[in-house]
């Protein structure tokens, strides 16, 4: 079963949302708590992540026995370079955003952490897809 | 303890219940429904914050407590005493007023709680240089907190402070001490005077799961009432002036809100009234809020001034106790007054071994199912049910929400014919007669409760 969440670029005071969603059904499912907590900082760090940069995004929630798979699809500016990206401290956010306490370079540092299994497809101009894995 | 129901100071009283759904809608865990006209509650689920008593236009909802006269069974009879007490009464009472009544009314020792604060801050300072990897800690003082993360933010239980609350500490010492000048301890009986229904629950099932050298629960308004009756009597005679306790400021600051936070160095947050705090444990959850370094989190608006058992107004309650810990400031300006707090320090290898807290267990009410394959069917069976529910909440169907309702209909604990849209539709459609309908909102509201006579008495 696929739980479904719409993400709306630009509007930090509703970034969280799908995460506390999500934590809510996981929580349900009685998943461990030590496993929702990673998967939705992963998820919250990636919601910011389409905030911050994005128009508009979607989240997608897999449920399967063995694992829990999240796909966060936006359109907007792709990643043009992943590697630096990945590095830690390294952040392309506005000075709005920043000042905002986001955009400090820890995003996708911060997801992968979280996640045992991470993948990233993006395109410049057109928008980025994340999957993240995480193993029950 | 797993498989135990826990102990509960909440109970409704059935013959004064009235079935209304104040209680219900206020409960921060979901744990109230209306059956047959009563308000029931899910001990597994409550976490004895007392919104439901605060919200009872009845006063059908009461807190337990000892038998006043269980004290006389000992020799030596010691009231244990929340700062908030003093709180309750105007100025023109005196503290050595309020403290001769206590004597007069049986009490041998008066002790007061916060007398262990400054002790409890050594020792939390210490723990949290012991245990610098946690952050933000979380305070343990309000038990109502330390069950609400139990049920509903597991995840979080790492972060609490594993040392017992004043409370414990205070009694540890008291014990202590009688020990050393030779009172047997059979002797001698700890009678805990309370505001607030999760303390109680706190010392009769402990979380952690050890005893609380406790011997009875007496409570706040019971003695309130009690102390006003004999000082308007005139009945005080005994002369306290020596054994009238001289608190730290910091000690009356305590259980009022901001109380912890000032105390601990780093970025420190106090945040009062439960619905306050699942917001900050929410976000916390998620590392929305991160850089802080200690949580004190209380179920009450205004911490402990706005306890259940509290008779005063609770802005009042807590000018009185900035007033005396002003005068306590000028007063104890060296700090020697307090001579209990002093004193405490003498049993510092006792106290150490005994106020650390054993592992807190999770009891997660959230869980549809033990299965996470089963759980996710009942999650798709809610989805299917909220689609025809009509989403305002009103509770007529005896559950405080609609998606409560819709799990309680997969868990197999309610009907969705109970739903008075669903019974409308129902009989629209000619699938239930009108007084099929009738007899399924009887069994939610209670017999009769549709008679015109009965809602007039």
């Amino acid at each position: 079963m696929d739980f479904k969440y719409e993400i709306e670029g630009g509007n930090f005071s509703k970034a969280g949302t799908a995460s506390s969603e999500v934590k809510k059904i996981l929580k349900q499912l009685n998943v461990d708590p030590k496993l929702i907590k990673r998967i939705v900082v992963a998820l919250y760090e990636a919601e910011v992540n389409v905030v911050a940069h994005a128009y508009e995004g979607n989240v997608t929630v897999k449920i399967a026995s063995d694992k829990i798979q999240i796909i966060i699809s936006d359109m907007g500016p792709g990643i043009p370079d992943v590697d630096q990206a990945m590095t830690a401290g390294f952040s392309t956010a506005s000075k709005e955003v920043r000042e905002m306490g986001f955009g400090a370079g820890m995003g996708l540092p911060n997801i992968k952490k979280n996640t045992d299994e991470m993948r990233i497809k993006t395109q410049v101009g057109k928008g980025t897809e994340l999957e993240l894995i995480n193993y029950l | 303890m797993t498989g135990n129901r826990f102990y509960h100071a909440l109970k409704v009283v059935e013959e004064a219940c009235i079935g209304c759904v104040h209680c219900m809608n206020v409960c921060p865990t979901s744990a109230i429904r209306v059956d047959e006209g009563k308000a029931k509650i899910n001990k597994d689920a409550c976490v004895d914050c007392g919104m439901c008593l605060k919200s009872c236009p009845v006063g059908a909802i009461v807190v337990e407590q000892d038998d006043f006269n269980r004290i006389f069974k000992y020799k030596y009879r010691v009231a244990l005493l929340p700062t908030v007490l003093l709180g309750q009464f105007p100025d023109e009472i005196t503290e050595d007023q309020i403290f001769s009544a206590l004597y007069e009314m049986g009490f041998t020792h008066v002790f007061e709680v916060d007398q262990a604060v400054d002790y409890l801050v050594n020792a939390t300072k210490k723990y949290m240089k012991d245990e610098h990897q946690i952050r933000p800690f979380i305070s343990p003082f309000c038990p109502a907190v330390v069950r609400l993360i139990q049920v509903r933010f597991p995840s979080l239980i790492d972060n609490i402070v594993r040392l017992k609350p004043v409370l414990d500490v205070s009694a540890l010492y008291v014990r202590k001490k009688f020990e050393n000048d030779g009172i047997k301890p059979e002797d001698a009986g700890i009678f805990y005077v309370t505001q607030c229904a999760s303390k109680i629950a706190s010392i009769k099932s402990p979380v952690g799961d050890y005893d609380v050298h406790v011997d009875g629960v007496i409570n706040m308004d019971f003695i309130y009432n009690k102390i006003l009756l004999l000082i308007n009597k005139n009945k005080i005679k005994t002369a306290v002036e020596n054994n009238k306790s001289y608190l730290k400021a910091k000690s009356i600051h305590w259980t009022l809100t901001n109380g912890e936070a000032s105390q601990f160095d780093g970025r420190c947050l106090a945040i009062d009234e439960i619905h306050n705090v699942m917001d900050v444990l929410e976000k916390l959850e998620m590392d929305e809020i991160t850089d802080v370094d200690y949580l004190e989190l209380r179920a009450c608006d205004h911490s402990c001034a706005s306890g259940v058992l509290a008779s005063n107004n609770r802005f009042l309650t807590v000018e009185r106790l900035r007033k005396r810990a002003k005068y306590m400031r000028e007063y104890c300006k060296d700090d020697n007054c307090d001579s209990v707090s002093n004193d405490m320090y003498k049993y510092d290898e006792f106290l150490k071994k005994n106020i650390g807290l054993e592992k807190i267990e999770s009891r997660s009410i959230m869980k549809l199912d033990e299965d996470m394959m089963e759980a996710l069917k009942k999650i798709e069976k809610v989805q299917r049910i909220m689609e025809v529910l009509p989403k305002i909440d009103c509770g007529a169907c005896g559950s405080p929400t609609c998606t409560q309702l819709a799990e309680d209909v997969v868990q197999g604990h309610a009907k969705l014919n109970q739903c008075v849209f669903m019974q409308k539709l129902m009989t629209t459609q000619g699938l239930m007669t009108p007084s099929e309908s009738f007899e399924i909102s009887e069994k939610t509201w209670g017999k009769g409760r549709f008679d015109k006579n009965n809602n007039e008495q």
